[in-house]
């Protein structure tokens, strides 16, 4: 037997730390090769950290949350044969002698499974017969001391073992269960003094550090214009009635990505980036929009490459493939870095005004405000048109006052008369 | 008066007290016990480890002189002798590493011993001698003695299990008052040594604990070794001039049996006397103090452990009991709840119940599959040169769940092991049919019982 030390893998470039998020695996595991041990985050991106052995695991590096050097020990386990660690203070003779003689065979299927938040339901071979109301529980010593000290009454907790036996999972899942239910169960002006603290680790502690860097260096100012989206619109509508079927349904978001394209060809100094630090700017060409996305672990910003080489249909599949990825914890590092310019929509929740908070170094971040129909006055004539309101936020710092409204105009003069977005 | 303060007493060092002591100096509680006599109480001394050395004694005379007649194995040896005084020797000798091994672990986990009988003040206070004791948490650990009967006084030819566990000399003859396990252990065992041994009982079986399928095997082996029943037999007196034994048989007819010694082994009781537990006015049940789940008297911080406590009356339950207390004084939250407690009887054959007998799992309303698997079939009991009993397993029949198991024969007390740990784990028929048993062992039976409730026993 040998141990084998897997450390902090260097994942990004030049990065020298990386946040523990969460273990898949705990001590005592068995574990197979390709098997995720941990997820490691950087920046933005999560990184699952695979076992590239077969072992038990026989001691974890680090907790949820820790920020580890890279290359300090993540993980030990103990595999057969010789491992890549060695202790010191081994002699060299128990090497030659550590022959395995049929060492019994690590249970690839069975054993390895880490416990999901959701488990499976209960295979019981016999027949599940429900406890009678004043039975006895059934459950082994270990689970009934556990219940004892969790102050659990194991009557009420579902047996999923066999014969309706109470495991241990059962009392995980019922505790579970019990802190979801809390609160309902509280009467409507009964006064309340519980507390939760939820330690700010991981995604929460990055978008903390983003926002409030954000908001400490850049010198917000954000500008509001009302945009009449009924032409853009009935386009939309008409190109989903007549492609929807072979191409995909479009959403506003694609047109907002043209309309961003087009207008920044005039004013370069919005693609761009302020390395304060360096005092430099740097204009881009290439516009990589970042698409602001909420998923279940908080905010992300997955990110549209080269929207200027792309099509309406191609912009609203990649809009819709990097949401769908972000939400499930699935985008690479690459897609959730290097925008030059962020969108951010909050859908039907859009509201009328919004100020949204610069995506560092990034100079500008236009946000989109929900669509109503409103009475408008329109050649003398008070007619309904649909109308949305743009809400965006732009550094002081290196953008001017009369530049931002100028390319908000811009925008506004494209989607108004949506012909232009497509004209060269 | 000499004053001492503790955060606990224990008031007895039998092996409820003695464990209670040993896991509250585990968790940092300090503890004073008070012991009047020897350390280990009963069991110890009196009870359990002594009487085991001396069924071996006679297991190993009786075995000697099988051989020295006739011998299927092919051993002669010439007719043994013994001599009792050097067989009680050997036996005080394990008494004395055990009780001095208790003394030693006490020490280690900084347990204050004190010599003395005690005296119960109040539910904080306990007096032993002239030193008065004031603690937090009292745990009350006096364990049990033996019944008298009235119209037997302990004396002379009469004597109690105590007495017959440091014989002067094997009487000839020795009637045996009570047959239940405590009688027959010794009864078997003084039958071996030589003696003409007597059995009356005043029920119409032997072990009347236990159901007639189990105590069978048993009654025949005490056919076979010689000692005579005297079932539904009650008895009157004793004459001490003519050294015979008054007894009531069952058509109500006076028998005066001629004997030597007549030992009283009719039951034990809690032993609340003696020591002031008056004074407690704790509530009772029956003659034993009632407690809860966590043994906790009628007084708040005031428990009461082992046999004090009532039934079943065994070491191994006061010994839980007594770790369960210790860690509810440190602050945990525990409770006794053991889904069963195995009782073993060291009669020849050796027998041993787990959880429900089919009887009770009946009464509890269960509908039940009860299975046996007879020794007769097990290879490793022949070359025991044992063929009687058998392993037994009662489980519900909608889901096998087993919820007892009872075994009789030679060495089962060893199984109880095994049937303990499969009610606690709450096994399943198949899961112990499924369980690889060694062969050649007495466990085979265990698999083939739970085989032969599923209706595929493999030897049978």
């Amino acid at each position: 037997m040998g141990t084998h030390v897997i450390k902090m893998p260097d994942i990004g470039e030049g990065i020298a730390e990386v946040e523990l998020s969460v273990w898949h695996v705990k001590v005592g595991d068995m574990v197979v090769e390709d098997q995720v041990l941990a997820d490691v985050m950087t920046d933005k991106a999560m990184v699952d950290i695979p076992s590239p052995v077969h072992g038990k695991v026989i001691s974890l590096g680090g907790v949820p949350g820790e920020v580890m050097a890279v290359g300090s020990i993540l993980i030990s386990i103990e595999v057969e044969g010789a491992g890549n660690y060695k202790e010191s203070a081994q002699p060299a003779a128990v090497a030659v002698s550590a022959a395995p003689v049929a060492a019994p065979k690590v249970e690839a299927v069975a054993a390895s499974k880490p416990v999901a938040a959701s488990r499976p339901a209960a295979v019981c071979q016999g027949p599940m017969v429900a406890r009678e109301a004043d039975e006895r529980p059934l459950a082994s010593p270990a689970v009934r001391k556990h219940a004892l000290d969790l102050g659990i009454q194991l009557r009420l907790v579902r047996g999923t073992g066999p014969a309706g036996r109470v495991l241990h999972e059962d009392l995980d899942a019922y505790l579970a269960e019990g802190q979801s239910n809390a609160s309902a169960p509280i009467a409507a002006y009964a006064q309340r003094n519980d507390e939760e603290q939820i330690p700010v680790i991981g995604m929460r502690r990055k978008i903390a550090q983003r926002m409030q860097d954000s908001t400490q260096r850049a010198a917000h100012f954000s500008y509001v214009e009302e945009i009449d989206v009924t032409a853009v619109e009935e386009l939309r509508a008409h190109l989903n009635e007549k492609h929807g079927a072979s191409r995909g349904k479009l959403t506003l978001l694609p047109f907002l990505v043209r309309a961003l394209v087009v207008a920044l060809r005039d004013f370069p100094q919005i693609n761009a980036r302020y390395d304060d630090e360096a005092q430099v700017i740097t204009r881009l060409g290439a516009v990589h929009v970042g698409v602001a996305t909420q998923s279940d672990i908080g905010l992300m910003v997955p990110v549209v490459r080269h929207a200027e080489a792309r099509s309406l249909w191609d912009s609203a599949q990649e809009i819709s493939r990097l949401a769908t990825a972000a939400r499930n914890g699935k985008a690479s590092r690459d897609e959730l870095s290097g925008s030059t310019i962020t969108l951010t929509s909050l859908g039907a929740l859009g509201g009328i005004v919004s100020t949204p908070v610069l995506n560092l170094p990034e100079v500008a971040i236009v946000g989109v405000n929900k669509i109503v129909e409103r009475p408008m006055v329109v050649k003398g004539q008070i007619v309904i048109r649909k109308m949305m309101n743009l809400s965006s936020s732009f550094d002081h710092r290196v953008v001017d006052g009369m530049d931002a409204a100028q390319f908000i105009q811009a925008i506004r003069g494209l989607l108004e008369q949506p012909a232009t977005l497509f004209v060269e | 008066m000499q004053n001492l303060n503790t955060t606990l007493l224990i008031i007895g060092g039998g092996p409820g007290g003695y464990v209670t002591a040993i896991r509250a100096g585990q968790l940092g509680i300090s503890t004073i016990l008070v012991e009047g006599e020897s350390l280990g109480g009963t069991c110890l001394n009196i009870g359990c480890i002594p009487s085991k050395a001396l069924i071996h004694v006679a297991e190993q005379f009786h075995q000697t002189q099988h051989h020295s007649q006739h011998s299927a194995l092919g051993i002669s040896v010439s007719a043994p002798t013994l001599d009792i005084s050097k067989s009680v020797e050997w036996k005080d000798g394990i008494v004395d590493r055990l009780t001095t091994g208790v003394s030693a672990l006490l020490k280690k986990h900084k347990i204050q011993v004190v010599q003395g009988w005690a005296k119960v003040i109040d539910g904080k206070t306990v007096e032993v001698g002239d030193t008065r004791i004031q603690c937090e948490h009292l745990v009350l650990a006096t364990g049990s003695k033996s019944v008298n009967l009235p119209m037997l006084p302990i004396g002379g030819p009469i004597i109690s299990s105590t007495e017959a566990l440091a014989p002067k000399s094997v009487p000839k003859r020795l009637i045996v008052v009570g047959g239940g396990y405590i009688g027959l252990e010794l009864g078997i065992a003084y039958r071996k040594l030589g003696a003409e041994v007597s059995v009356v009982e005043a029920q119409d079986r032997i072990l009347p604990a236990y159901d007639a399928e189990l105590t069978h095997p048993v009654h025949e082996a005490l056919k076979h070794l010689g000692v005579k029943l005297y079932l539904k037999h009650s008895v009157q007196g004793f004459d001490s001039a003519s050294n015979t034994l008054q007894v009531l048989d069952p058509n109500g007819d006076i028998l005066n049996l001629e004997t030597d010694q007549v030992l009283v082994a009719v039951g034990r009781k809690p032993n609340t006397q003696g020591w002031n537990l008056e004074a407690l006015n704790l509530a009772m049940n029956g003659s034993a103090i009632k407690i809860d789940n966590r043994c906790q008297t009628s007084m708040r911080n005031v428990y009461a452990i082992g046999d004090l406590s009532g039934e079943p009356m065994l070491a191994h339950r006061a010994m839980a009991q007594g770790e369960m207390v210790a860690e509810l004084i440190s602050g945990k939250t525990r409770e006794f709840n053991p889904t069963a407690i195995a009782a073993v009887c060291f009669t020849d054959p050796e027998l041993v119940v787990v959880g429900k007998t089919p009887i009770e799992a009946e009464a509890a309303g269960l509908d039940c599959i009860v299975s046996s698997f007879p020794f007769a079939a097990n290879g490793r009991a022949m070359t025991l040169e044992s063929k009687t009993g058998f392993v037994r397993v009662v489980a519900r029949r909608d889901n096998h769940l087993i919820v007892g198991w009872q075994a009789v024969g030679v060495g089962v007390s060893e199984l109880s092991t095994a049937f303990g740990q499969s009610l606690e784990m709450g096994a399943r028929l198949e899961d112990i049919a499924g369980t690889i048993h060694a062969h050649p062992t007495l466990g085979e039976a265990v698999q083939e019982a739970a085989l032969r409730a599923l209706g595929h026993a493999l030897h049978l």
